[in-house]
């Protein structure tokens, strides 16, 4: 049985298609994806992403604990936000995830919807010895992103915060058209834009509020579809698509939120500090589809008779009017400018590795 | 229930084929099929070539899902909508308009009376 969000009723009566995704009936679509997609390029859209998990950590082990479980710091300023893997000791990624300080003693951690009861038994069994306590919080806890150039003339509409002191990656305790929210500029787009935690019962209220007040940008609500669109165009891995248990961090590309420099003791760093030095076997690499067509997730890569990877998402970039994929590739192919060649459909599409992000002109990166 | 227009022939693979005239004949996608494909996102056409019955003549790139589309009968391609280069999801909007695919041309009318009715069609998809 899936379950609904708060805001379910609001995308039927808006005509979205809806779907199971992850254990949640979600909205896919409300128009088309490719002008859901442009929306939120060039102006500003509205998002649903309440499915996503939320763990609160309190208590004075709370910087210690996180710094055990995520390969990267934990110990940032208040009010800053990190994106992070957490992963097993033999590297392979748990999950992928956005965790907020509020203070030394509380952070806010947001996991993918799909891996929200893997994720919290993780959590739990690795917090004995540790002085915290954690709280799954995400049934009461909606999530809506307002994303694009437009946002935050959106949203000074409906807040007294003062969001242009609000920089990328930080985050504060409001109130949106009247209900508490934390207000974070965070996203998964490439653009400008801001994610607002609230409690399940206020989110229709913010929903209405957001939609009202977008109305003179034109602003669109967008459905997964979109998301998935969007974040393929600058390259942002997608866990259970690109990333999962089988593959590291360093082989993902996402060396940069491994803290090996540090003396932080994190589950899976031998692993991960073998693997950086000794160079992984493949890497995430981002493609470019030359002609028609694209691959998809599954499709194979091949140099000339030898199969070299898998293509792990593929889709159009709606703003580059051209396929394009990220895939995982042996050590040898993953250099820029490497071509290859997808299997699609017993035919064989010509492919060629580009650096990320493969949509540059994004408000944010 | 899907649109089945009366006036034109069918195909197995949910093409539709239209007599325009003079050896030509317009192509496209059923209503049935781009309905169960989705939102369009992409089209890939065939050259200005010959194709045998059956060949693949081009594809359709769907958001979740792709499609080839073939030749209904032996043909020559004679010209391809270039609408739905920039703008493929025509064929969710009008798929017997202005989403058509292409127009072929052959001197053999038997193979145009040899697809599909209307009726035919409707049966074929269980309606």
């Amino acid at each position: 049985m899936n379950k609904k969000t708060a805001l379910h009723d609001k995308h039927v009566s808006l005509g979205a298609r809806m779907e199971p995704f992850a254990g949640y009936i979600m909205p896919i679509k409300y128009s088309s994806v490719t002008e859901e997609h442009n929306a939120v390029r060039k102006s500003v859209g509205i998002f649903d992403l309440s499915h996503m998990g939320e763990f609160r950590v309190k208590g004075e082990g709370a910087t210690k604990f996180l710094d055990h479980i995520l390969t990267n710091d934990a110990d940032v300023d208040n009010g800053h936000a990190f994106y992070s893997t957490m992963c097993y000791p033999d590297g392979g990624i748990v999950d992928d995830l956005i965790t907020y300080r509020i203070s030394a003693n509380e952070y806010l951690m947001v996991v993918n919807a799909s891996n929200i009861e893997k994720d919290w038994a993780w959590v739990n069994s690795h917090a004995t010895g540790f002085a915290v306590e954690i709280a799954n919080e995400s049934d009461d806890t909606a999530l809506v992103a307002i994303q694009g150039p437009d946002s935050e003339k959106v949203l000074e509409k409906l807040t007294g915060t003062d969001l242009p002191s609000i920089q990328y990656y930080r985050h504060v305790n409001g109130e949106v058209a009247g209900r508490k929210a934390l207000i974070a500029r965070t996203g998964y787009t490439g653009e400008d834009g801001f994610e607002l935690y609230t409690r399940s019962a206020d989110a229709e209220a913010v929903w209405e509020a957001v939609m009202d007040a977008g109305a003179e940008f034109g602003i669109k609500p967008v459905g997964l579809g979109a998301r998935d669109t969007l974040r393929l165009e600058v390259g942002y891995v997608l866990y259970g698509n690109d990333i999962d248990h089988t593959t590291t961090p360093i082989e993902a590309k996402l060396g940069w939120v491994v803290k090996l420099g540090t003396d932080k003791d994190f589950i899976g760093r031998e692993v991960m500090a073998r693997q950086k030095d000794e160079k992984p076997s493949r890497y995430i690499v981002g493609l470019e589809v030359k002609g028609k067509g694209f691959p998809r997730h599954g499709a194979e890569l091949f140099d000339g008779s030898r199969k070299v990877g898998i293509v792990t998402s593929g889709s159009i970039a709606p703003a580059l009017g051209h396929g394009v994929c990220l895939a995982l590739v042996e050590r040898g192919f993953q250099k820029i400018g490497t071509e290859l060649e997808a299997e699609v459909r017993g035919r064989r599409i010509p492919v060629e590795t580009v650096k990320l992000p493969f949509y540059k002109n994004g408000s944010r990166r | 229930m899907s649109n089945v227009p009366e006036d034109l022939r069918y195909t197995d693979t949910h093409e539709w084929v239209k007599y325009l005239g003079d050896g030509e004949y317009m192509m496209g996608l059923t209503f049935y099929a781009q309905d169960q494909m989705g939102e369009i996102v992409m089209v890939e056409f065939p050259g200005l070539n010959e194709y045998g019955i059956g060949d693949v003549m081009g594809s359709l790139e769907a958001v979740k899902t792709a499609e080839d589309f073939y030749a209904p009968f032996d043909c020559r391609v004679a010209r391809v909508n270039e609408a739905l280069e920039d703008e493929p999801a025509l064929i969710n909007e009008d798929c017997y308009g202005r989403g058509w695919l292409v127009v072929v041309r052959t001197d053999d009318p038997s193979a145009f009376e040899g697809l599909k009715t209307a009726q035919e069609y409707s049966e074929f998809i269980g309606e």
